[in-house]
């Protein structure tokens, strides 16, 4: 044979360069985009409810307070801001800690709501709301009512323990992960009927209304946590942007371009904790926003992490922040506990993941 | 001059040991050595191992290289996960390695460009990786190890999803890019004739057992593919005086 025909065929250097630029420039537009729609919801949430506002009479109490009446004020620093910001910090938490766990359990089901991660943090906390039981040691009391969160977060801890050394059997697949997870999920609710079979009228009313997931629950310190809880994990992760993208071209390649992936599997799988485990023990169980939402950010935007990052974030800072303004429009006069409308919503587009990643992979 | 030495190199999977007593004369930069062997022979092994990612006994002797290790880049044979990523994004991904920055460079961008090129599949740039077919999927990865500028390059089975002119032309390319940019190259390979053809030297395994290793006409010979193929086989000069593999039955 010739040697000329042996060449690959050499193409010009396209202008591929100025065509990626474009693309980033692209995705950088549809994050503002995002963020101009999730101020819009912000602003709707914070104006819907028994009393309706108008845009310029939330504007007003929010940027002049003084200038406000003083029940549009009140209602709206003492009852809706903390509610309405809740929205966005758990639905954005919640997001983050599905995006990545689907990242590094390289499984488009996993979610902290389907891998029991929810389920076991619910559980934590109904022990410490039911029967005062503290899973940290006796030097932690001195925290007082944030005892509850921190047995949410230690469960949620132990489930994705549990998730990780599963994980890493030899012939775990992606579905066995999701059959572990509705195994976990189970577990964690059965022993949470066993707390409130046990527990006290008033407790099990405690427990029960907080399972079903209400944002009214929210306070300025509760979100002050949330808040923090997010904060600390996001420039870890915005760190390890490279390398987390890497991962999902899978174990072998990431750990040929020097990640650890070991190490790197671990630090997200607490990270995620932390970030399911607050907004689950202030909030209650709020289901498939961290299924949800980081789907809708990668078909928006890949999975660049530099921008799936954000786009997670703010896909489910939407998309709670939306259901909270309809849980305030389903039933006139009531407010339907959040975790309701978003499980309403989310199970449908749950069945069409499943569906779907049966035909290619996500 | 970039030369890599191979030390009695073993490796194990917990207890279980994969791979032992692998050595090699001095292989020199600009050399495309093949590494053959029945399945299961411990090829990915033994490029796992010398790539840092398995440790065990043995020593890798790189001298005449600045980077150290990380002139040792690693291509791993399955190419199959499908994520979000553009083949242009997916490049960049193995720029980036090792780096926190997010921006990207002109330079980084560049290179990026010159390197599809040189491969062939500039236009492929912005298609999805889960939209390529098996042999696209391995140029791009092809790519990915390029741009992380090695000094040896292990790649496993990188032809293995490519029609028969792909794999000749990659084949090529391969040879072409060790002997003039002065790369090491080792390729897992099971085309004992492209082998004879393309490669300098050869390294042969068997049962995670070091078998052979010497100059490629010399090593691919019949004793050795009754020995370690269990082949009654011939390696004959052709009409063009190519050495050819012909095998005439089962040993």
């Amino acid at each position: 044979m010739n040697t000329q025909t042996l060449q690959l065929p050499r193409t010009k250097p396209q202008a591929n360069a100025g065509s990626y630029r474009a693309l980033i420039r692209r995705r950088q537009l549809l994050l503002i985009g995002l963020g101009l729609l999730l101020l819009a919801s912000f602003l709707l949430d914070l104006g819907s409810g028994p009393i309706r506002y108008e845009l310029g009479e939330v504007l007003q109490a929010l940027l002049h307070p003084d200038e406000a009446s003083p029940q549009a004020r009140i209602v709206m620093w003492e009852i809706r801001l903390p509610v309405a910001l809740m929205a966005l910090v758990v639905g954005a938490a919640l997001s983050l800690a599905g995006a990545q766990m689907q990242t590094v359990l390289n499984n488009p089901l996993a979610s902290p709501f389907t891998l029991g991660v929810s389920a076991a943090a619910s559980f934590g906390a109904a022990l410490g709301l039911a029967f005062g039981v503290q899973l940290l040691p006796q030097a932690w009391a001195v925290l007082g009512e944030y005892l509850v969160p921190l047995n949410a977060f230690v469960m949620a801890l132990l489930c994705s323990g549990l998730i990780y050394g599963l994980s890493r059997q030899p012939g775990a697949r992606p579905e066995t992960l999701v059959l572990l997870g509705i195994a976990l999920v189970f577990t964690f609710n059965a022993l949470l009927a066993l707390v409130q079979f046990f527990a006290s009228e008033q407790a099990v009313a405690a427990v029960v209304f907080w399972t079903m997931g209400s944002l009214h629950k929210a306070s300025w310190p509760k979100l002050a946590i949330t808040s923090a809880a997010l904060l600390l994990a996001l420039p870890l992760f915005a760190r390890q942007a490279w390398a987390l993208t890497a991962l999902r071209l899978g174990d072998d390649k990431a750990a040929s371009f020097g990640v650890a992936v070991q190490r790197l599997r671990l630090q997200v799988l607490l990270l995620v904790s932390l970030l399911a485990a607050f907004p689950v023990a202030f909030v209650g169980t709020i289901g498939f926003v961290g299924l949800v939402g980081p789907h809708i950010a990668r078909m928006l935007i890949g999975e660049d992490q530099r921008f799936f990052i954000p786009a997670s974030l703010l896909c489910g800072a939407l998309i709670l922040s939306l259901s909270s303004v309809l849980s305030k429009l389903l039933l006139p006069g009531a407010i339907v506990p959040i975790g309701i409308v978003t499980s309403l919503i989310g199970l449908p587009f749950f069945i069409f993941l499943i569906l779907r990643s049966g035909k290619r992979p996500c | 001059m970039l030369s890599l030495q191979m030390q009695d190199l073993g490796a194990s999977y917990g207890a279980k040991q994969a791979l032992s007593g692998v050595c090699s004369p001095p292989l020199k930069g600009g050399e495309l050595v093949a590494v053959i062997g029945p399945n299961a022979a411990g090829k990915s092994t033994l490029f796992k191992r010398m790539a840092g990612l398995l440790s065990g006994p043995g020593q890798l002797r790189l001298e005449g290289s600045r980077r150290g290790q990380q002139a040792i880049v690693y291509l791993p044979q399955d190419n199959s996960a499908s994520p979000a990523l553009t083949v242009y994004e997916s490049i960049l991904l193995a720029c980036k390695q090792g780096s926190g920055r997010w921006q990207v460079s002109a330079e980084e961008l560049a290179l990026i460009d010159e390197t599809l090129a040189s491969l062939g599949i500039a236009e492929l740039a912005f298609r999805q990786l889960g939209e390529l077919s098996g042999g696209q999927r391995q140029l791009a990865a092809i790519a990915q190890t390029l741009v992380r500028k090695p000094e040896v390059l292990l790649l496993d089975e990188p032809t293995s999803a490519l029609d028969l002119r792909r794999h000749l032309q990659v084949l090529a390319l391969l040879r072409e890019l060790a002997h003039q940019r002065g790369l090491l190259i080792f390729i897992a390979i099971h085309d004992l004739n492209q082998a004879l053809r393309f490669t300098d030297q050869t390294l042969v395994l068997a049962q995670g057992r070091h078998c052979a290793c010497g100059p490629s006409k010399t090593v691919i010979c019949a004793s050795m593919l009754r020995e370690i193929y269990q082949l009654s086989a011939r390696v004959e000069p052709c009409s063009q005086g190519s050495l050819q593999v012909i095998v005439d039955g089962m040993a």
